[in-house]
């Protein structure tokens, strides 16, 4: 074998590198934690964990200040491979070893499926309406829905990226472009006081001709990653037909947005910036919230929900109750009491979470466990063995 | 003779503890024990009257005792009597001492200047213990007589202050916050049982339950404007709003439920109690009973006292026997002090085994080791009935988890102890017993250590598995560290590391961090399974997930780098004290986050605290990085050429 070649080798199986790797994982780790208090904890994990290299801007462009944890993971995954299949050689007392560090390469590439698989969304029920969609936690999109035949919808979305670039889109499906004037990815929306008010002289010119857009007045805000906010992006929209323009519209996420209803040539568009929809083979419909205090204060007890699920087939059509630590899993997915709303028990926040990937961590930490307990255990009666043996060439001298 | 000092020590100890399990004995000739069992309903729970004396005190100034640093001698004998002055003496209580403030904007809001602030001590030997710090020299504690001038500027500065994040408080916010929040808290207390500031309020309830049935007739016809008895419609209106403001004030309930009533926890105000007279024409007889403690507290008549406590509580027997029991098992418990005593203990050991390392090392280590084993049944016992009283596995809250942290540590150490017989572990637990129970005294200043668990965390399932796995692993690898801290200290200032020592102290190293590494892993990962029960994820990144996931990835850098010969038994222990920091790290500053990193929360005390940690063992971390022939152990014995041990 040439030298490179052992070089190589060398590096990749050796326990220093594994040391060094989990320094800079440390380090990772730690600053990510750190970095929660500005970009919250789904920001980190794009930046920190599900990234080659953690990238920090620095006067507007980004420099790669830390290696992330796809690369720090990913290193480690092949020490841990190398090292093993290089030194492998079974003996009973290595078997814990051996065990726990089988069960370490199933995490990390369970923590790799999660990243790129889990997704979760919130869902939002009134008492008595039926559902059947989630919401994105942060994603949005731009809905327009030809209303037009009684019996369904018909929905074209502009996701929130494509927004973002700004622009004009055209989709087959609509008579018109859609010409995005602005985006901002978070606002703040208020009425705007009327023209004859003292106040109204200086409210801020709006873009929009049309619509809520009129009576009302958007400000950008700067995003948000505190974890009980969200974003609440808005935009000016204008649809242009071949004729000429329909107008412009303000369009905007916060749900206190009434409907904007458009018409051309006999079709009724409603337009609406939104939370990401997903939606299910299935329906959910709260029956009751309940809620309950420990008495004299207001440290909650306990929430619990219970729901309607049904398919439209009709091979499910059963009652849950879904309270703290009992979440509801049902077609892959888990739903579980996240959140509600103070004074409103009419409502409840499901939060519902996609994760294809979930078995393998209990099997990775099953292995992990059983390794550890067997090595410490080995470890523990060959101390007891050495220790026996001593008393016993003490007794004998 | 000298052989039984060991055999003298243990008895002593347990003689000692013996006394304190003794049932508390009234003082004076008041009852004072007695309506400290009686049950209350405060935080979500039944306790006893004494639980929320000590836990307001400590609340309110950091301490039970009740004194004035010019006076000799306590203001009060017990937390209960202070209780009784204050909600039924109400202005002999206001000019106790017991708010405990620092911040000195909030001071000189109070219009205190720095010479108002000196003590002035009398006696000359006072005067110079003050001066050199061993008593206090500057006031730190003020009544409410001394601050009630000032409320308005207080509730102002609150306002003002409120709506900012604790989070980012500043100090001064922060110290108004915590000095109006005791203000309400303290008002809460003052009008629980009787409307504070009455001569005679038993008087008043009994006239006005003569008088119910025409009272209500004649506010009727009032407002029918109808003709009606003036005095009489006046006399009910005052009394209804005289209840209502007790009500509105205070949240204790304080009266028992109603007879019929199903839910045990209906516990109500005693001014929702006495409102409902006007429905039932009845005065609630719960109320009455306080109002006749209060007259009988008041007119200094203890025979009536006693007999009215008596009569109360069975009353209260044939309805609500197990809650007595267990109101006054826990007013018991208090009394006892376990945790304090075994603190003491902890301290005692660990000065008897730092001893036997100079003189007699077998009788004294036997002590030491004897009085380390006391005090952890001690906290044993101590921790049982924490767990009884609140129907818990034993860690709920981040008090408990000192506690447990402790406990946990000194029991490993009881292992090597026994083992090694080299008094390293009675040392270890006296330093780890002793701090974890201090760190655990500076938690319980918050209020209530009991304290009803929020919906997320109910499962006592998950509570008994993954946190104690994971405390216990927070336990083994602060003692990792300690033990490290103890090879670091002898080998580096004394001769006395020998090469027996050191090699035991290494091995004692390793082993525990085995063992740290296996329940950090084990409790984290139990931890995941519950957040992928109960939430459908994993792993989360979230703070607290992630201090654990740094402890386990410490101590697996530990293991490695022993593995592959990248550290020797220096390097084996420099790692292991930082263990300390990274631990410390997980346990309190992953709940500080939000606070250290905004550049005025870094006065919070807490925050001050773990800083100086992590800086002390920084220190420790460069003293162990000096050459091995620095080290006087090794320079002893190596003067020519050092080898590092292996």
């Amino acid at each position: 074998m040439n030298d490179v070649i052992r070089q190589f080798r060398d590096f990749f199986v050796s326990l220093k590198l594994t040391v060094v790797l989990l320094v800079l994982g440390m380090i990772l780790v730690f600053g990510a934690t750190l970095d929660q208090t500005n970009l919250g904890v789904w920001g980190i994990q794009t930046k920190w964990f599900r990234s080659f290299f953690v990238l920090q801007e620095i006067r507007g462009v980004p420099v790669p200040v830390f290696p992330g944890g796809y690369f720090i993971g990913g290193l480690l995954l092949l020490n841990l491979l190398a090292a093993h299949i290089y030194r492998f050689k079974f003996a009973w007392k290595k078997a814990g070893i051996v065990l726990t560090h089988v069960g370490l390469i199933m995490l990390l590439i369970g923590e790799l499926l999660t990243g790129i698989l889990q997704d979760d969304f919130s869902m939002r029920l009134v008492q008595g309406e039926p559902k059947n969609y989630s919401e994105s936690y942060r994603g949005n999109e731009l809905a327009i829905i030809d209303t037009t035949n009684p019996d369904f919808d018909d929905v074209v979305v502009i996701p929130e990226g494509l927004l973002a670039k700004g622009g004009v889109v055209q989709h087959p499906k609509l008579p018109f472009r859609v010409s995005i004037k602005e985006f901002h990815p978070n606002s703040n929306l208020r009425a705007r006081a009327p023209s004859t008010a003292p106040m109204g002289a200086s409210e801020p010119p709006t873009p929009a001709t049309q619509g809520v857009g009129l009576n009302a007045v958007m400000t950008p805000l700067r995003m948000t990653y505190k974890q009980d906010e969200r974003n609440l992006p808005a935009a000016y929209i204008e649809l242009l037909t071949a004729e000429g323009t329909l107008g412009t519209w303000l369009v905007t996420a916060d749900t206190r947005m009434p409907e904007q209803i458009v018409e051309h040539n006999g079709h009724t568009y409603s337009v609406a910036l939104r939370f990401t929809r997903n939606y299910k083979p299935y329906t959910l419909t709260l029956q009751k919230f309940s809620h309950d205090v420990y008495a004299g204060t207001d440290i909650p007890k306990n929430f619990s929900s219970q729901i309607r699920l049904t398919t439209p087939d009709g091979r499910d059509d059963r009652e849950v109750l879904i309270y703290m630590n009992n979440p509801l899993r049902y077609a892959g997915l888990t739903f579980y009491q996240a959140s509600f709303e103070p004074g409103n028990d009419k409502v409840t926040v499901l939060q519902v979470v996609r994760n294809p990937g979930w078995l393998l961590p209990y099997l990775a930490c099953s292995l992990i466990a059983i390794g550890l307990v067997a090595q410490f255990c080995i470890h523990l009666a060959g101390f007891f063995g050495k220790r026996r043996r001593i008393a016993a060439a003490a007794a004998a001298a | 003779m000298k052989k039984f000092l060991p055999l003298l020590v243990l008895i002593v100890a347990v003689l000692y503890v013996g006394k304190s399990l003794v049932p508390p004995k009234n003082q004076g000739p008041y009852d004072l024990v007695g309506f400290g069992q009686l049950p209350l309903l405060a935080n979500g729970r039944i306790k006893p009257i004494d639980t929320e004396a000590r836990s307001s005190l400590l609340r309110l100034q950091g301490r039970q005792r009740v004194s004035s640093p010019l006076l000799s001698g306590d203001l009060v004998g017990s937390p209960t009597e202070w209780m009784l002055d204050v909600i039924f003496r109400p202005e002999k209580a206001d000019t106790y001492p017991t708010f405990a403030i620092d911040n000195p904007d909030v001071l000189a809001l109070l219009g205190k200047k720095d010479e108002d602030l000196k003590i002035n001590y009398t006696s000359p030997a006072k005067q110079v213990l003050a001066l050199v710090g061993f008593i206090p020299s500057r006031h730190r504690r003020f009544t409410l007589a001394e601050i009630w001038p000032h409320r308005a500027a207080i509730q102002d500065q609150a306002r003002l202050a409120e709506p900012v994040e604790s989070a980012v408080r500043t100090p001064f916010q922060s110290a108004i916050m915590q000095l109006y929040f005791n203000l309400i808290h303290y008002q809460r207390i003052q009008h629980a049982f009787v409307m504070p500031g009455r001569e005679n309020f038993l008087n008043e309830l009994l006239s006005f339950q003569d008088n119910i049935a025409a009272g209500v007739e004649a506010v009727k016809a009032k407002q029918a404007n109808q003709p009606h008895n003036e005095t009489m419609a006046g006399m009910m209106m005052e009394m209804g709003e005289m209840f209502s403001a007790m009500g509105q004030v205070s949240n204790f309930g304080v009266i028992p439920p109603d007879a019929g009533e199903k839910d045990p926890t209906a516990w109500k105000t005693s001014g929702a109690a006495l409102l409902e007279s006007f429905q039932t024409s009845q005065v609630n007889p719960a109320a009455l009973a306080y109002a006749g403690l209060a007259r009988a507290w008041r007119q200094e008549q203890p025979e009536q006292f006693n007999k009215l406590v008596q009569l109360y509580r069975s009353g209260l027997e044939k309805r609500f026997g197990p809650q007595l029991e267990k109101a006054r098992y826990e007013a018991r418990f208090n009394a006892a002090e376990p945790f304090y005593l075994s603190m003491e203990f902890y301290g005692l050991a660990f000065l008897v085994a730092i001893f036997s390392w100079l003189k007699w090392p077998d009788v004294l280590g036997r002590s030491a080791f004897w009085l380390v084993a006391v005090a952890w049944v001690l906290s044993t016992g101590g921790i049982f009935a924490r767990m009884w009283l609140e129907g818990r596995p034993p860690v709920t809250n981040l008090y408990s988890s000192a506690l447990f942290v402790g406990w946990g540590a000194v029991a490993l150490c009881l292992v090597l102890e026994y083992f090694y017989r080299n008094a390293v572990g009675s040392v270890a637990a006296g330093v780890v017993g002793f701090a974890t129970l201090l760190v655990a005294h500076h938690l319980s200043l918050s209020g209530d250590t009991l304290e009803m668990m929020r919906a997320v965390l109910d499962s006592n399932f998950w509570l008994a598995t993954h946190v104690v796995v994971v405390t216990t692993g927070y336990s083994a690898t602060f003692l990792s560290g300690f033990l490290a801290l103890i090879y670091i200290v002898r080998g580096l200032f004394t001769r006395s590391l020998d090469k027996a020592t050191a090699d035991s102290l290494t091995r004692m190293v390793y082993g525990i961090v085995c063992f740290a590494t296996l329940f950090s892993f084990v409790g984290t990962v139990l931890g995941g399974i519950w957040a992928d029960q109960s939430w459908g994820r994993f792993w989360g990144w979230d703070p607290k997930e992630n201090g654990a996931l740094l402890i386990v990835i410490w101590n697996a850098i530990i293991l490695h780098a022993r593995w592959g010969g990248m550290i020797k038994q220096r390097g084996l222990m420099i790692l292991a004290v930082g263990g300390n920091i990274v631990t410390s790290w997980s346990w309190f500053g992953t709940n500080m986050l939000g606070v250290g990193l905004h550049s005025y929360g870094f006065t919070d005390a807490a925050f001050v605290a773990l800083a100086s940690f992590v800086v002390s063992q920084l220190a420790i971390i460069g003293l162990a990085s000096l050459p091995l022939e620095k080290w006087r152990s090794f320079r002893s014995t190596a003067p020519a050429k050092v080898a590092e041990p292996a």
